[in-house]
């Protein structure tokens, strides 16, 4: 019985400047070979200049299910947005 | 919060324990469903609807990697470097879609390996187009246009699937496809601008492809099983003969500007509806077809198993290379 | 349209081996379509083979029509190392022949990158494709060398078995403006390297055959590249004349 090979994530760096974004995934045997196929897979028509894996498994993440007391309390803060505040008209470079 | 793989994990946990509770969550995802959201992997989706989709990414992921065989077919034929590259990277982005799918399908809980084996045994079905045999060089290009044309219709809708992995693995497959139908509108021009011999060839090729593309939309929508609920889920977004016919309708001023004719006496533009009417679709055929009674069944799938089995070996030294030296992850600049 | 029977004048005799050498492996890596052992392999084997495809349609626009290069030359025209129009055989050997080729590619086009022959500019760019193509390749000699009782013993088969057309890639090309002993010396130790690290050794024996192996760049080749050929070039041929 051949044993699966593990699932990894790939971010991918569009260009210089930009942060990683999720791109997809995969399988690979290890790490290396996870950055050559997601080189392969995901940047062969010049959509990155760098790549991050990392094993799906290695990956903790926030429950669907808490999704309301996790990240519903910080719709109730607009001061934390500049659109929050009133400025009079003519004041600039604010 | 729980660790879990984000892109991989069951839905929530949460299984509708008490009737009130399976109610009602039943009724948020309709109603999220509804309003145009995207379910997200781990989101409580019903039973239903995972195993639909489950069954539609498998069937449209096998399409992909069985769809390479009769174009890698021509591979070491092609009749010049240039279409032989084209050929070769056209190739290659069907293996690279086939792995798009895969991975969305297994954010639903079903590896890889598990949809391949239902591949493998017969259990889960790919397109029966490619169980078409491509004879002639021309073939290449009738597939390009035809059948990816008949593919990109279909697909464009599912780019806003309701099932977010779905929609955005669709997202950059639909894009990659363009270049597909395009490069396949060229060959056939080329083909029927050329000598009389290619002409014909071209035109052979659009006789054998033409009837079985428009099969590729599934049966007429009163005898369609999955449709409708398809429908209501926003996993499907248009009705197949709704798909069909916008796809004749491209094609036929498209066959024009290739000076190929259509093999339907039929088709005519249908003032009234605004569409082109065509002729009645044999569907005899495709249900034999399905059926493992096409030109190509045993030889497709059998090649496939050959590929998979023959590399069993090769899947197993990496497996057991990656046991003794634990890699890291390292970033590399290009 | 004479390049049927012709033999290259001496100044394009270096352009044939390195586009015939890319031409013919790029081939060959394309017979793996649908076949590979696993989806992610199909991807990366297509990808080399796109590389030297590349590398092969440079070359010969250098030499005159690629295309007439390619389909209308008779088997004795091609200068193309035996090494590369060996059959796949299982992946083992794919990996044996990318791993012979791509250390012998790269230490090639390192040297021609850096120097200023008429090369320099195709080989500047080839060189970032080469070493990937030797990474990919070393990748997996380790994996299969270091894996299974079964992929070792693979892999040794099929080092030995393409080991006698290694010998070819260090004989002086006339046009190529390199040190074929240097170059071989950088060759055996890279790949002594690998193998080392791989838990396998350089085969034994003689890097040349008995009689033929080793006379590709001179046009005499091995029976798998006739049937390669009249594959290859067999639509094309029965269209003369046509535009594709």
């Amino acid at each position: 019985m051949t044993q699966n090979w593990p699932l990894w994530e790939v971010f991918v760096r569009s260009r210089r400047g930009l942060s990683h974004t999720h791109a997809g995934s995969l399988h690979a045997p290890d790490a290396e070979m996870a950055l050559r196929n997601a080189r392969d897979l995901y940047t062969r028509r010049n959509e990155g200049v760098s790549i991050w894996v990392v094993p799906s498994a290695e990956i903790t993440a926030s429950s669907p299910d808490e999704r309301d007391p996790f990240f519903a309390p910080s719709a109730d803060k607009p001061y934390r947005h500049p659109t929050f505040y009133e400025i009079p008209e003519g004041v600039r470079h604010l | 919060m729980v660790a879990v793989t984000p892109e991989t994990g069951t839905s929530g946990g949460v299984d509708g324990g008490s009737a009130g509770l399976g109610a009602q969550l039943r009724a948020d995802f309709d109603a999220a469903v509804a309003a145009d959201e995207r379910v997200e992997p781990r989101d409580w989706m019903p039973e239903e609807y995972r195993a639909s989709l489950v069954r539609q990414m498998a069937q449209h992921a096998h399409s992909e990697i069985i769809g390479m065989q009769p174009e890698a077919n021509w591979i070491t034929r092609a009749p010049s470097l240039r279409r032989k590259a084209i050929l070769m990277a056209k190739v290659q982005d069907e293996a690279g879609h086939g792995l798009y799918l895969y991975s969305a399908a297994e954010t639903l809980g079903t590896s890889r390996d598990e949809l391949l084996d239902k591949l493998h045994s017969g259990k889960q079905k790919y397109s029966s187009i490619f169980n078409y045999p491509t004879l002639t060089w021309a073939d290449v290009g009738a597939i390009g246009w035809l059948v990816d044309g008949a593919a990109i219709t279909n697909q464009v809708p599912i780019c806003r699937c309701s099932y977010g992995p779905y929609a955005r693995a669709m997202v950059r497959i639909c894009k990659e496809e363009s270049f597909h139908q395009r490069q396949g509108y060229e060959l056939l021009l080329a083909l029927s601008k050329g000598t009389e011999a290619q002409h014909a060839m071209a035109q052979d090729a659009v006789d054998r492809w033409w009837w079985p593309s428009l099969m590729m939309f599934g049966p007429p929508d009163d005898e369609s099983v999955h449709s409708a609920q398809a429908m209501a889920w926003r996993i499907k977004r248009h009705s197949n003969d709704e798909l069909r016919q916008r796809f004749v309708d491209i094609a036929v001023p498209q066959a024009e500007s290739l000076g190929l004719t259509l093999p339907d006496p039929d088709i005519k533009w249908n003032e009234e509806r605004g569409h082109y009417d065509f002729g009645a679709i044999d569907w005899a055929e495709f249900w034999d077809v399905l059926k493992g009674n096409g030109p190509c069944n045993e030889q497709r799938i059998s090649q496939r198993r050959r590929a998979h089995e023959e590399g069993a070996w090769v899947r197993e030294a990496a497996t057991a290379y990656a046991q003794k030296h634990t890699g890291t992850g390292r970033e590399v600049e290009a | 349209m004479s390049a049927d029977t012709a033999t290259p004048p001496a100044a394009t005799a270096a352009v044939l081996a390195l586009a015939d050498d890319a031409l013919i492996l790029s081939h060959r890596l394309g017979e793996w379509a649908g076949h590979a052992p696993v989806l992610e392999e199909e991807v990366a084997l297509a990808n080399i083979a796109l590389d030297l495809l590349g590398q092969a349609r440079v070359l010969l626009s250098m030499a005159g029509d690629e295309d007439e290069l390619a389909f209308l030359r008779e088997e004795r025209a091609f200068r193309n190392l035996q090494l590369v129009e060996q059959p796949n055989g299982d992946f083992a050997h794919t990996i044996a022949r990318q791993l012979y080729f791509s250390l012998y590619q790269h230490e090639l086009y390192t040297e021609l990158a850096a120097g200023d022959g008429p090369f320099a500019p195709l080989a500047a760019k080839a060189v970032k494709e080469t070493a990937y193509h030797r990474d990919h390749a070393e990748q997996w000699t380790l994996r299969l060398g270091d894996g299974t009782e079964e992929s070792r013993r693979r892999m040794r088969a099929a080092l030995d078995a393409l080991w006698k057309y290694t010998g070819e890639m260090f004989r002086p090309v006339d046009g190529l403006d390199v040190d074929p002993a240097a170059l071989e010396a950088r060759w055996l130790a890279a790949l002594g390297r690998v193998l080392e690290q791989a838990g396998l050794s350089l085969p034994e024996g003689p890097r040349t055959g008995a009689w033929a192996a080793g006379a590709g760049r001179e046009g005499l080749h091995t029976e798998p590249f006739g049937r390669l050929l009249a594959e290859m070039q067999h639509l094309h041929r029965s269209h003369p004349g046509a535009s594709w």
